[in-house]
């Protein structure tokens, strides 16, 4: 029997001098992923952006459990985004969507996101 | 939690090298500012060696007001291994963490064998004169100092530059942990978009052969617990590991 497939749900703080469009932010994380791990590696992440709030800079992330650590150190070695300085913070990770956003609603950040 | 008994321990993450001008009051205060936000408690600065106490004291200030705990570092850069013993003689009881960048073999070998050396540190680009190799993981084993790796590198450099390093990095940190070489991640940054969270750290740790709980000590248990043995053998009352002066008489 196939394994279920496990999913990570990130939610991430922009730190960032300008205002980045959903696609020039999807782009700079793809560009960190492949960068460090290449396409094929890049490919195993499974990465879906499911949201993201240009005026709270913040988004959410779906990725594979397996490659949770590949993806926060891409994400974390992000220095700029379309051009302009910026850093990518991770807030909270959580196995369901519902989970996470209920973390976030409660202003809590996990130890898993220190 | 509370029913069971358990207190879970919550971890002190410490970054102990932070490069900032702290001439400039305005730019040192939003960087200190940053590092309290992104959930660190223990911050080392790098200080010029003719720093005076007075200096130092108004730094713990402003940090504490920031709920950070103020480690004052001095970065030694000698010219060769008669002049490191003669830097650490003049500074070491000047400086809670000491880090000695060492740019020739005898420079490293010397650091790596003097206990008064806590960090060692490495060029970052010049890869031929990065000198972690077996000879000195054994001597800093015997002496007490720690392997210290900035993260700011991993963040500006790309391609090749950046492959390479962290190539080095990786055989080094092997090295480090058979032989059982503390290993230190700093963010060796000076502005605030350079920072990363505790956990951003650990997982650039990652990238060169630290696992997520190793990763995770080298931001919080190792460097705590250098500053934690250095503060101590900067109090008054210590004497030898161990041995403490409880009270004074002048009978005894």
């Amino acid at each position: 029997m196939l394994k279920r497939f496990k999913r990570r749900y990130l939610a991430l703080q922009l730190d960032s001098e300008g205002l980045p469009s959903r696609k020039e932010f999807i782009d700079a994380v793809w560009g960190a992923i492949t960068k460090l791990y290449g396409e094929q590696g890049a490919s195993q992440t499974s990465l879906v952006l499911i949201d993201y709030d240009l005026e709270k800079k913040t988004a959410i992330l779906r990725t594979s459990l397996i490659t949770l650590d590949l993806v926060r150190a891409s994400l974390a070695t992000i220095t700029s985004i379309a051009s302009k300085e910026a850093a990518l913070h991770i807030t909270a990770v959580s196995g369901t969507i519902k989970a996470l956003r209920k973390k976030l609603g409660n202003g809590k950040s996990t130890a898993q996101g220190n | 939690m509370q029913g069971c008994g358990v207190v879970a321990m919550k971890r002190i993450f410490a970054d102990l090298h932070l490069r900032v001008n702290v001439k400039d009051s305005a730019g040192m205060l939003r960087v200190l500012s940053k590092v309290a936000a992104l959930g660190y408690d223990l911050v080392g600065v790098s200080l010029a060696a003719e720093t005076c106490a007075e200096e130092v004291e108004r730094l713990r200030g402003v940090c504490a007001e920031l709920g950070l705990d103020f480690v004052s570092r001095v970065d030694l850069r000698p010219r060769g291994s008669a002049n490191l013993i003669r830097q650490l003689r003049r500074l070491r009881r000047k400086f809670e963490v000491v880090c000695v960048s060492c740019e020739s073999k005898a420079i490293a070998r010397q650091a790596a064998k003097d206990r008064r050396v806590d960090l060692l540190s490495f060029p970052l680009l010049d890869f031929r004169r990065r000198f972690f190799d077996r000879a000195e993981a054994e001597l800093a084993h015997g002496g007490v100092a720690g392997l210290e790796v900035d993260v700011k590198p991993l963040l500006v450099l790309e391609g090749p530059a950046r492959v390479r390093l962290l190539s080095y990095l990786r055989g080094e940190v092997a090295i480090a942990k058979s032989f059982g070489v503390p290993i230190v991640v700093s963010s060796g940054v000076s502005r605030e978009l350079m920072l990363r969270k505790p956990r951003e750290m650990a997982a650039l740790g990652f990238l060169f052969g630290l696992d997520e709980v190793y990763g995770l000590d080298a931001v919080s248990r190792i460097p705590v617990t250098l500053v934690k043995r250095n503060r101590e053998k900067l109090s008054d009352g210590f004497v030898a590991p161990g041995i403490r002066l409880v009270k004074e008489e002048r009978d005894c």
